[in-house]
């Protein structure tokens, strides 16, 4: 026989699938958002670090607005002011778009920063032996700037994963909206958080783990 | 031949290298002395193009390295250069910094590239250091490392700018060692040097910069033991 169904009911095994069914829909905007953002972000990085174009010029400032400008706002503005260009995208997508910028603008920071790290005379030395400018950045610059700032890079992904929550006001249904859908419901909010912090938390220590992982390497 | 004619060089309005007329045939090893700030690294850079020139021309074996047609990365491929910083690559062990250029640059095999770098390793001594990172080299080791990775190009000319003066005394004589090792194989070399004991006796020529300007050139003997120059006359004064 059919549960009944009424507002309130208690805790059921099939909510643990709802909370993991929104776990993945963080971890699939996350992942979207960190990868489209770092590579946007190493490449904005690059322009400012090497500063020889105009466009250069004001990319950081416009960086700037996007680290300043708390994220909700942005994503609010985002969704309502896209369909006026003939934009018309979906919570998901306009969460990953503004994500993906927002990540991008600190990525930018990150990578501009490894890039100074790696220093004039490593690179002059890489260039000395006949490598190219891009053969410069690809086997020097890339992989010791890279290094340098991996935890920082690191930092920025798993404060993006945790910001994902805030596309919920657009109507994405992801692990905090679920819970707090949950804890609606059911009226029970200590084993509802308890189990989504405990979902978070399954999301990022891997990637704090592998993290380690690979400096405990490098350090070498 | 490196032939070098009324190099003039620019940093912002400040004249570095003041019209700089220098021949460097095949086989010479030509020490560069003068004091800090009188334009030997800037030199070497723009024999090398990693800086560009305002005026004059420098070319090696005939090309113009700083003419618009030139391939700069195959033309620095003749020559090698090592730096007063030790610049090795932190994140390749020993081997792999010295045949990272061979592979990506040369196009020589995997195996191949290997070979070449055990080899120029052992010819600096490092023959037992090819799986060891930079980090855990000396000074002294990391800059015969910078040697071998140079070597590794084949290059027709070796650079050096102060390769040993960042180092500490006890670990200067084996990066020395190595040079003067390169010296007896016939290398043409233009090394810019704090080191008058091995401008004297292992150059051919020694030239005395002052404020971008060539003082004066000659042999060693001429240098050292009759300087014309009233500044280079002051320079000895001040190093002995
Ligand atoms: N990138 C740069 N920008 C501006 N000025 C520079 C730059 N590099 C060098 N200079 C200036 O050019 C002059 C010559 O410098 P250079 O490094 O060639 O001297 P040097 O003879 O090698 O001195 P040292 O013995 O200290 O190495 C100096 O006055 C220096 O301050
Ligand atoms: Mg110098």
């Amino acid at each position: 026989m059919e549960p009944t169904v009424s507002f309130f009911s208690g805790f059921q095994p099939s909510d643990l699938w709802f909370l993991a069914e929104a776990a993945w829909r963080t971890l699939l905007i996350s992942v979207l958002s960190i990868s489209i953002g770092t590579v946007l972000g190493v490449v904005f990085g690059w322009m400012i670090y090497e500063g020889k174009w105009p466009a250069a010029l004001t990319l950081g400032p416009v960086l700037d607005v996007f680290r300043s400008v708390p994220l909700i706002i942005q994503l609010v503005l985002f969704y309502n002011f896209a369909p006026i260009i003939g934009l018309n995208l979906d919570p998901f997508l306009s969460g990953v778009v503004v994500l993906s910028v927002y990540c991008a603008s600190l990525v930018a920071n990150v990578a501009r920063g490894g890039m100074e790290a790696v220093g004039l005379p490593m690179r002059r030395a890489a260039r000395s032996l006949g490598m190219s400018y891009w053969q410069d950045l690809r086997y020097v610059v890339l992989p010791i700037g890279g290094r340098a700032v991996f935890p920082s890079w690191v930092g920025v992904a798993l404060g993006v994963m945790k910001d994902s929550a805030l596309v919920s006001v657009l109507g994405y249904i992801e692990l905090l909206k679920a819970s707090q859908i949950l804890i609606t419901r059911t009226q029970e909010p200590l084993l509802i958080l308890t189990l989504a912090g405990a979902f978070y938390f399954a999301l990022s220590y891997p990637i704090s783990r592998y993290a380690a992982t690979l400096e405990k390497r490098w350090a070498t | 031949m490196i032939e070098i004619r009324g190099l003039k060089k620019f940093y912002g309005s400040l004249e570095v290298l003041k019209g700089i007329d220098l021949d460097v045939p095949k086989g010479e090893v030509l020490s560069v002395i003068g004091a800090s700030g009188s334009g030997k690294s800037t030199l070497l850079y723009c024999i090398n193009g990693l800086e560009p020139i305002q005026e004059g021309s420098v070319k090696v074996d005939g090309t113009d390295v700083h003419a618009k047609g030139t391939d700069i990365n195959e033309l620095r491929q003749k020559m090698g250069m090592v730096f007063q910083q030790w610049n090795s690559f932190p994140h390749l062990t020993a081997l792999e910094n010295v045949a990272l250029a061979p592979k990506i640059v040369k196009k020589k095999s995997r195996a191949e590239a290997r070979d070449i770098a055990t080899r120029q390793l052992q010819h600096v001594g490092l023959g037992d250091k090819l799986n060891v990172y930079p980090s855990a080299l000396s000074g002294g080791q990391q800059q015969r490392l910078a040697i071998a990775r140079a070597l590794a190009m084949e290059p027709d000319y070796m650079l050096f700018d102060e390769a040993t003066s960042a180092l500490d005394p006890e670990l200067v004589g084996e990066v020395l060692d190595a040079m003067r090792l390169l010296a007896d194989e016939g290398m043409t070399m233009i090394c810019v040097t704090h080191e008058m004991g091995f401008a004297r006796d292992v150059s051919d020529r020694v030239t005395f910069f002052h404020e971008g300007i060539l003082e004066e050139i000659g042999t060693p003997a001429e240098i050292f033991g009759a300087p014309k120059s009233e500044h280079l006359q002051k320079f000895l004064s001040s190093i002995r």
